[in-house]
């Protein structure tokens, strides 16, 4: 018997720290959390306003750099990526979903979309055929030409799960998602995340406060609590 | 970022902010205005005087002895002592400087005043001695009757106000003002007065210069009279050097009268000339021609001299010109620079989330620059037109005001292709510039502390 090569796997912290200098006070964000995310998995970060989990979300998504300690994904480790590497880091492996949607509003549905194709140079008619489909997969072809302050909250963040979705990242990573919907909306919203993740391979990191929307959908929940990991459970129902 | 994705982004942002960024793009037309309004009045009035230096002969130079120069040209030389060690201007001379490379011919300036008697009337006029080859310049070649049969022949072209003056008809006389000097008096019917002067007689009474009976210097003055017929009236511009001519006659025959000229008191008995007019086969060889004349010892000037101090003049003047000008355009930059800072503080949370969806410093970089360059490229533009209208304003000003003094209208405005290409190059430069700042700031920001903004 030969061994298994061994995946790296999607997401490994290790002591990572993220401390922010306020006046003379310093604040520990994330203080020492190390960490395993297997590739596919649906991890839910957990924990009070102020724990430390979009700080955490954000050193993952390349957004922010860490103060000490490594992230890496698929054995990459960011910390040692230039300003243009991590942006293409963000363009083509992490998709990003926020609470608030962040649409850009001057922009119709469809241009929000071919928006990050924009950036990843791909060209012109076949961005348009991608962005079709990738919005007619979150039901939202007929919204298409529409400005993101003409639709609901639950068709605003479907428009955002297209893009964060249109150039096939590896990893998902939403804060607070349904935070701004109700909740027969933020449900519908979790089963689309829930429909990408299965049909795309992808793995997903979601931030949230709701416990009950945690044990629904995530397969593993991470507790925070001051900037340090808490707790790890495995949710026995959709494990 | 592809640049047609990029201008279609800057160019939505541009109409997301229309009243803000349309007045920074009228800040910046305005300052394009003020630049090609000022240049092309440069250039324009550069223009108008070397066209007007060309008509006087851009390929002449007139040749004097060095005494007569110093003397300030028409001036006469009395001391004796400078002329005995100075070459004459003789026939020798004369052809000397024919023959030299370039140089096509070499005449005598022939002017001399005479009185005419026409039609029992008496006037004065000045006489000039033309050499054949006038008759294809500007001045000559459109004479109504017809040139000299040949150079000895007895006959006279008439300039038309002298014509006029000659059949006793009032003659509009140019006024004395600079703008009345560079321009035309109204025209009068040249085909009119041929009609009724030409095959007509015409007698000059002149004083003919007459060599001392010894030969060793001295000379006396003698009346002469001389019949010729008019053959043609020339329509001569006021800028030519034949303008204050009334009279034209072949060159050998006004030679053959041996008239006494203006300055002509040099107490030689050898003929001599008060001055040669040299015409030189290209513009470009009038400096060597002028070199090689002065070598041989006499005076020389051309209009090039003049065109060359002249030239050096507008080039400052233009340099002051464009720098005033250029002064609007850079208040209009400091007016990008605020626009876009002001966008920068507004967009900053679209900056956050196109960083978030994996744009690149140099991306968010880009469409601030492609902003501001989208503002220059349009405000040169309308700046361009802008400034051209206004020269069309003033040159149609100027000329209601010349109508009015009845003088001919003149261009003093000219906006030529280089300028228009400048003008919106450099708007489109100084934009850029401009917007450097505060697109390198917007590529600096934090997506984090961005994305936190509302």
């Amino acid at each position: 018997m030969t061994p298994q090569p061994t995946l790296p796997p999607a997401v490994r912290t290790d002591r990572l720290c993220r401390h922010f200098q306020m006046g003379t006070s310093v604040v520990r964000a994330v203080d020492g959390i190390s960490l395993e995310v297997a590739a596919g998995d649906f991890v839910a970060l957990l924990g009070p306003s102020g724990s430390g989990k979009s700080s955490l979300l954000n050193l993952i998504a390349g957004l922010d750099r860490p103060t000490a300690g490594t992230v890496e994904i698929h054995g990459k480790d960011l910390a040692r990526l230039s300003r243009d590497e991590l942006a293409g880091y963000r363009l083509r492996t992490a998709g990003m979903v926020f609470q608030s949607f962040n649409l850009i509003p001057t922009m119709t549905v469809m241009e929000n979309v071919e928006l990050p194709m924009c950036f990843a140079e791909v060209e012109r008619g076949e961005r348009e055929s991608l962005a079709r489909a990738a919005l007619d997969r979150v039901g939202l072809a007929p919204r298409v030409a529409h400005r993101p302050a003409e639709l609901s909250g639950g068709e605003q963040q479907r428009a955002a799960i297209a893009r964060a979705l249109i150039n096939r990242p590896r990893l998902l990573l939403a804060d607070e998602p349904t935070g701004n919907l109700d909740s027969r909306t933020g449900a519908e919203i979790m089963s689309l995340i829930v429909e990408c993740r299965a049909s795309l391979g992808m793995t997903v990191i979601m931030v949230t406060h709701e416990r009950a929307l945690a044990e629904r959908y995530a397969r593993r929940m991470l507790f925070l609590a001051d900037g340090q990991l808490a707790g790890d459970e495995v949710n026995g129902a959709t494990a | 970022m592809k640049t047609p994705d990029l201008l279609r982004l800057a160019t939505r942002n541009l109409r997301e902010s229309m009243l803000r960024n349309s007045l920074t793009t009228i800040g910046i037309s305005v300052g394009v205005a003020s630049l090609v309004s000022m240049m092309s009045l440069g250039v324009g009035l550069q223009r108008m005087i070397s066209v007007r230096l060309e008509k006087v002969g851009f390929n002449l130079l007139t040749v004097m002895n060095r005494g007569s120069l110093r003397m300030g040209g028409m001036g006469a030389d009395f001391s004796q002592a400078s002329v005995a060690d100075e070459r004459a201007l003789d026939e020798a001379a004369r052809l000397e400087i024919a023959r030299l490379p370039g140089v096509v011919e070499a005449y005598p300036e022939l002017r001399f005043t005479g009185e005419f008697q026409f039609a029992d009337a008496t006037r004065h006029g000045m006489v000039a001695g033309l050499p054949d080859s006038v008759k294809t310049t500007d001045d000559f070649n459109n004479v109504k009757g017809r040139f000299f049969s040949s150079p000895e022949a007895a006959e006279a072209v008439v300039e038309k106000g002298f014509a006029a003056e000659l059949l006793g008809k009032s003659v509009p006389r140019p006024g004395r003002g600079m703008l009345k000097r560079m321009t035309a008096p109204p025209s009068l019917d040249v085909p009119a007065l041929a009609r009724d002067l030409v095959g007509k007689e015409l007698v000059l009474n002149y004083s003919e210069r007459v060599a001392g009976a010894n030969g060793a210097g001295g000379y006396s003055v003698a009346p002469r009279q001389a019949g010729m017929k008019i053959v043609g009236v020339a329509d001569i511009d006021m800028q030519s050097r034949y303008a204050r001519t009334g009279v034209f006659l072949p060159m050998k025959f006004a030679q053959g009268l041996h008239a006494m000229q203006g300055s002509d008191l040099r107490a030689t008995s050898a003929p001599t000339y008060n001055m040669l007019i040299v015409r030189v086969k290209e513009s470009g060889q009038v400096q060597k021609v002028e070199d090689a004349v002065k070598k041989m010892g006499f005076g020389a000037i051309s209009i090039q001299d003049a065109m060359r101090s002249l030239r050096q003049g507008f080039a400052v003047f233009d340099i002051f010109l464009g720098v005033f000008g250029s002064l609007a355009l850079a208040v209009a930059s400091i007016g990008i620079v605020n626009t876009l800072v002001m966008a920068i503080l507004e967009r900053r949370r679209e900056i956050g989330i196109m960083k978030a969806i994996g744009a690149s410093d140099a991306d968010v970089k880009r469409v601030f620059f492609a902003e501001a360059g989208a503002m220059g490229l349009v405000g040169g533009c309308v700046g361009v037109l802008l400034g051209w209208l206004i020269g069309r304003a003033i040159n149609a000003g100027a000329n209601i005001y010349l109508a009015r003094q009845g003088a001919a209208s003149v261009e003093v405005w000219y906006v030529s292709w280089w300028l228009v290409a400048g003008a919106i190059g450099f708007s489109l430069a100084v934009s850029l510039l401009a917007g450097w700042y505060p697109a390198s700031r917007a590529s600096r920001l934090d997506p984090v502390e961005a994305l936190r903004y509302q």
